[in-house]
């Protein structure tokens, strides 16, 4: 583990070096894949902006990301999940005070082929789904066709949001196929009259249908006052509260004048 | 001069002992850090809860880390592809080496020999786009992305393998043996069958066996086209998660050293394992079918 921490420490250090010019200042991110399109799209900016800044960004999903804060090997840890009472204790422990801010909300719809009549589900509905107890269209008021159920891999964020928000502790049953990404979610349902799936809002083309839940649309709007049930909240964790160029950098994320624009850009909901 | 060249003799030795050392060495470390990474994670689960285990829930709370669904998918993938691929490949390399004009053969060798340099994603991408469709308007099925159109993207893949090693295996056969065989009054389809065939068993079922190794540890077709159900297949068209397919989906986002990643590298290990057998049973098939001198048979 120590050698690890070390290597990084000279793979940031090279980085560094190569780089940035000798007086630049340094923004380390790393963390989530769903926070990556935002984060990219918002340091492209900043630096275009403040070329005396240099922002380095990877991914790696929220656990590293959190871990990254925690073991001090990055500024700012991108989560698209609150962080765990486990990890803080851990932090506290090692002597850091991990601080979130939120940056922008994820909205996840669920979606059909556009040939299915079907337009509206409630939540009890996509948990029966999704759990394989209903297995058939005609269930649901539309064709007498097997569902065919799309759901994104264990690991990824939008799952986790779906089993918290949908599934409520109980697990997706293994008969559902499992896609690596939004854009082969969006492929098999565009492909499938019998697929359901759920993609993040961002990913939203003409050949899916989206469904609303519960009988509210999932949109900007919704997603921001609460209504719509299937969203979160994307965060930044920085370590402790943050200062300088860090400091500076969170500020220009959350201006709705500045940083929330790029969240638009890269499909995600901005905060205002 | 005698002195010289004995010592360029001995430098080009040990020039090429360190190369192969290092090759080995190198090979033989990476096994090590696949045994590192895997191994932690029969700390949280027996050894046998993990491959006989029905389900596999990694991130869950508590998580269920059992390959058993996995292991079926790969070997029922392996073994279906393979009773595809193999007649097609070795009787295409029959054709190729025994009855095909000299003409037609300078075709189509290299027109084989030219699938195996197709890329594996872009023959995901066909059966994710064109035969998944066309199976699942064909057959009436749910989806198309099942066992059986892994099974045919992977034999696919199979099939140039098989097909030129075989083709090596029978084209090296010592025409002593045909053309005794000819001169006894055999036809020339009785010396295939009963001469040529056996004399070239060996090399044969090592193309068989690595067309198989090959199969079974394919990533991207699988993941593309298997439909990524993590359970245990009623019928050939039913959604499955191979083991490789498993690993690719879900490496990326498994917290470095935490139990899911020890668990995808303890998958890798059981992978390692069904490829080590492969081959161990290939070199022993090579071993006892060898043919040593023209005399042999």
């Amino acid at each position: 583990m120590k050698k690890r921490t070390g290597f990084i420490g000279i793979v940031v250090a090279l980085a560094l070096v190569f780089g940035a010019t000798a007086w630049a200042e340094n923004i380390v991110m790393k963390g989530s894949t769903t926070v990556l399109p935002i984060a990219q799209e918002i340091a492209e900016a900043y630096m275009k902006a403040h070329p005396d800044v240099k922002i380095s960004i990877s991914g790696g999903g929220s656990g590293n990301g959190i871990k990254a804060i925690i073991d001090g090997t990055t500024d700012i840890g991108n989560s698209s999940r609150f962080i765990k009472g486990k990890e803080v204790k851990l932090a506290v422990e090692k002597g850091t005070y991990p601080v979130p801010f939120a940056v922008a909300y994820d909205c996840i719809i669920p979606v059909v082929h556009p040939g299915n009549p079907v337009t509206n589900l409630t939540l009890a509905q996509l948990r029966d789904i999704y759990m394989g107890k209903i297995t058939n269209w005609k269930d649901l008021g539309g064709p007498d066709l097997k569902i065919v159920v799309i759901s994104r891999d264990t690991s990824s964020g939008t799952y986790e949001v779906w089993e918290k928000k949908v599934m409520k502790k109980e697990r997706v049953y293994p008969g559902a196929l499992l896609q690596a990404s939004n854009g082969a979610v969006v492929t098999g349902i565009a492909k499938n009259r019998n697929a359901i799936g759920y993609i993040g809002i961002g990913y939203l083309t003409k050949g899916v249908k989206a469904l609303t839940v519960e009988g509210i649309e999932g949109t900007r709007e919704t997603t921001l006052n609460g209504k719509f049930p299937v969203s979160r909240p994307l965060y930044m964790f920085t370590r402790g509260w943050p200062t300088g160029s860090v400091a500076k950098f969170i500020n220009y994320i959350i201006n709705p004048g500045q940083g929330q624009k790029y969240v638009e850009k890269s499909g995600y909901v901005p905060l205002f | 001069m005698a002195n010289k060249r004995q010592s360029t003799e001995k430098v080009m030795q040990t020039f090429f002992f360190s190369i192969a050392t290092a090759s080995i060495a190198i090979l033989f470390m990476i096994m090590l850090f696949l045994f590192m990474e895997g191994l932690p994670i029969f700390r949280e689960v027996s050894v046998k809860d993990f491959i006989f285990g029905h389900y596999w829930y990694p991130t869950s709370d508590p998580p269920d880390f059992g390959i058993f669904p996995l292991i079926v998918a790969s070997l029922t993938v392996t073994a279906l592809s393979s009773a595809i691929a193999i007649p097609l490949g070795v009787m295409t390399a029959i054709y190729l080496a025994e009855l095909a004009s000299a003409r037609v053969a300078e075709i189509v060798k290299p027109a084989v020999e030219l699938l195996a340099a197709l890329p594996s994603v872009v023959i995901g991408f066909f059966g994710m786009v064109i035969v998944a469709p066309f199976l699942q308007e064909t057959f009436g099925l749910p989806t198309g992305l099942n066992l059986f159109n892994s099974a045919l993207m992977l034999a696919f893949m199979s099939i140039p393998t098989i097909c030129s090693l075989s083709e090596d295996a029978i084209h090296s056969v010592p025409i002593v043996l045909k053309e005794g065989s000819l001169a006894l009054g055999a036809t020339h389809w009785e010396t295939i069958i009963r001469v040529v065939l056996p004399a070239s068993v060996s090399g044969i079922s090592t193309a068989v066996i690595l067309g198989m190794s090959r199969a079974i540890g394919e990533t991207m077709v699988v993941l593309m086209v298997a439909g990524g159900a993590a359970m245990i297949p009623g019928s050939v068209f039913d959604p499955v998660r191979p083991m490789p397919a498993s690993i690719a989906a879900e490496m990326a986002e498994a917290p470095f050293r935490g139990d899911h990643y020890y668990a995808l590298f303890a998958t890798g290990i059981v992978l390692f394992l069904f490829t080590l057998v492969f081959n161990i049973i290939a070199d022993h098939i090579a071993h006892k079918y060898r043919q040593v001198g023209e005399a042999s048979l």
